[in-house]
């Protein structure tokens, strides 16, 4: 049912704006596909492209091992979630949900029951029984949301396309959405393509995120893969915070002025580096051979962590520092900093 | 509970949020006088006096005046011309306004100056311009006569005159409506697997079939009471090619005001009609309406 999805080479130019650059992905059968990028980096484009709704300047998109510029729209089967939904307002949800159905060619096209069967079933799956003879209109955002999804899922696509599924929606009604998708996709199997620009939401969600930046791919992997191995600046500081420290890579080590901060260090070529350290990953220590020493200027609370601001010598800007439960510095306290992780970058 | 004793705070002083509103209610009752002056003495009362003035000489005279041959011609040549005209015009001006509103091409802005071109030309103008290339002194006379076919003076020239004149109506209408819709429901439709036609016919026409509506009726209001264009094509010959509006000017000129005044009741009365239809629908499918406007 579901097919592997494969872009290759795909480039796209509108008027003089090149939106894609030479983008390939491969997505395998079943596999849930975050596409992330700020806005304008090219993600909706791409899921457009795949769609069939845009056409590539260069490049093909592969549908298993069909080439999808012999298919129509109607024969690429994909179920596209609008942004907006882009409900019929005239229609109310049956009559949606059915849509796909009854537009098929009437030798293909299911009896009256089975189509009255097929939307019941979607109805179930989406949770909205109750509501067929409603109209969009008078729904709530997230109803809507699951209305267009079972629009989608009627015509039985091959791959699913949900263009900012939840940008519309409230921040709690995401959350519960968010879970409530990936179940459905746990059990519906769909090669699921999904467009946002919310890191949380693509880590939580995907069992791969693309990151795409000024049309180009910028790195794909398991949300932990580019979580905690980003392969450019740009991928380190678009997943979440993270503090820039200049440094020089001599040898194993990486030093901050002409202190070393980190060691272990393997395949580096030495020389000027950008390190990144996510807040989480810079400890309090009391000694230690590897360490910066730095002031603590500010306490905040950021969510669920407190947060420390340290000023440290030599650096601009202040480093944002995670606290465990335990630990109780006390504003203006003289403190040892130590990096657990972190990622290293050749300075351009 | 604190929360409750919140509630409990005493009375809201109010006189701050009274005078404001009595403010606003003197200059509310200033501009409805206003507009409602207006509209009486320029409006309502034009219009009540057509009726008087046709029934002045009693039912007998505005019976006559209307059944009489001229005017029965006249009656079924306006008909005529507006049955061919607000449905050319509403094909075309649906087409126009959907290339506009869905595409991007070359020349868009200048296809949108056109539309309103018969907006901002005189309908004399636009008249004499068919003259001028139909005419027999026209550009393209001498080939019509030797061929045999009539444009200018005859039925071909009213519809091409009104045509020219009513075709904004309807484009104008929905351009804005559909640029505000764009495109999405019609993709959605595209990708859920219906061929264009039906996303045309089920999703496109469904959701623009008001502001469809208004300017259909816009439409043929102005092709039935068109003066200005169509009295320079259409020569006057009179029970041939006088519709109503021609005829009610040339009784009016004969100084047969009560003739004058029972046809220009009807065009009157079919101006109220429309009228009553369109509040009658905004009325009672208000809700449809503001669901399809709901962006």
């Amino acid at each position: 049912m579901s097919v592997a999805v494969t872009v290759e080479s795909i480039q796209k130019t509108f008027a003089n704006f090149a939106a894609l650059r030479g983008v390939s992905l491969d997505v395998q059968p079943g596999e849930l596909v975050a596409l992330l990028g700020p806005s304008g980096s090219g993600k909706t484009t791409l899921l457009r492209l795949v769609a069939g709704l845009e056409q590539a300047d260069g490049g093909r998109v592969l549908f298993d091992e069909t080439d999808t510029r012999q298919l129509s729209l109607r024969d690429r089967r994909i179920g596209f979630v609008f942004q907006h939904y882009a409900l019929f307002k005239h229609m109310n949800v049956a009559s949606n949900i059915a849509f796909g159905l009854k537009a098929r060619p009437r030798a293909e096209r299911p009896s009256r029951s089975e189509i009255d069967q097929r939307v019941s079933d979607l109805m179930e799956l989406v949770q909205l029984k109750g509501l067929e003879r409603r109209f969009p209109v008078q729904l709530s955002g997230g109803q809507r949301q699951r209305v267009a999804l079972a629009r989608a899922l009627a015509i039985e696509p091959r791959v699913l396309l949900l263009d900012e599924p939840f940008g519309a929606l409230d921040a709690k009604v995401r959350k519960d959405l968010r879970s409530w998708l990936r179940d459905l996709h746990r059990r519906t199997g769909h090669t699921t393509l999904f467009v946002t620009h919310d890191q949380e939401e693509a880590l939580e969600l995907a069992d791969r995120v693309a990151i795409l930046n000024e049309g180009r791919l910028e790195q794909v992997g398991s949300p932990d893969d580019v979580y905690d191995h980003p392969a450019t600046p740009f991928v380190c500081e678009f997943l979440g915070e993270a503090n820039k420290l200049p440094v020089k890579v001599v040898g194993s080590q990486a030093f901050f002025g002409d202190r070393p901060v980190l060691g272990g260090l393997q395949q580096n070529q030495g020389g000027p580096a950008s390190l990144y350290v996510r807040p989480q990953h810079l400890r309090i220590v009391d000694e230690a051979p590897l360490s910066l020493p730095g002031v603590v200027e500010d306490l905040r609370r950021n969510g669920a962590v407190r947060r420390a601001e340290v000023a440290v010598q030599g650096l601009a800007k202040r480093l944002d520092v995670d606290l465990a439960s335990q630990v109780a510095p006390a504003r203006g306290e003289r403190i040892r900093l130590r990096i657990s992780h972190g990622s290293l970058f050749a300075a351009a | 509970m604190s929360e409750t004793r919140l509630h409990e705070a005493g009375p809201i002083p109010v006189y701050r949020t009274d005078r404001a509103l009595r403010d606003s209610i003197w200059i509310k009752a200033l501009l409805l006088t206003l507009a409602l002056t207006f509209l009486a003495f320029f409006l309502f009362l034009p219009l009540v006096s057509v009726f008087v003035e046709a029934s002045r000489k009693g039912y007998e005279a505005f019976a006559e005046a209307v059944t009489e041959p001229d005017a029965l011609s006249a009656i079924r040549l306006t008909l005529l011309v507006a049955a061919i005209a607000v449905p050319f015009n509403v094909i075309v001006g649906i087409a126009a306004a959907w290339a506009i509103a869905k595409f991007n091409f070359r020349g868009k802005s200048l296809l949108i100056s056109f539309i309103d071109l018969p907006f901002s030309v005189s309908p004399v103008i636009s008249g004499l311009v068919y003259v001028l290339l139909f005419g027999a002194q026209g550009f393209l006379g001498p080939w019509l006569k030797a061929n045999g076919i009539e444009i200018i003076f005859a039925l071909p020239g009213l519809v091409l005159a009104t045509v020219f004149v009513t075709f904004p109506f309807v484009a104008r209408e929905l351009i804005p409506h559909m640029q505000a819709l764009g495109s999405s429901d019609e993709e959605a439709a595209l990708t859920l697997g219906a061929s264009p036609w039906r996303t045309f016919f089920t999703i496109t026409l469904p959701n623009v079939k008001w502001s469809l509506f208004y300017g259909v009726l816009l439409c043929n209001a102005r092709a039935m009471g068109e003066f200005g264009a169509v009295t320079v094509v259409s020569g006057r010959i009179r029970g041939v090619t006088t519709t109503m509006p021609l005829h009610v000017e040339i009784l009016y000129n004969e100084y047969n005001s009560v003739a004058a005044f029972a046809v220009a009741s009807l065009l009157a009365g079919l101006a109220l009609v429309t009228l009553t239809l369109k509040t009658y629908l905004e009325w009672h499918y208000a809700d449809a309406i503001a669901a399809t406007k709901r962006h």
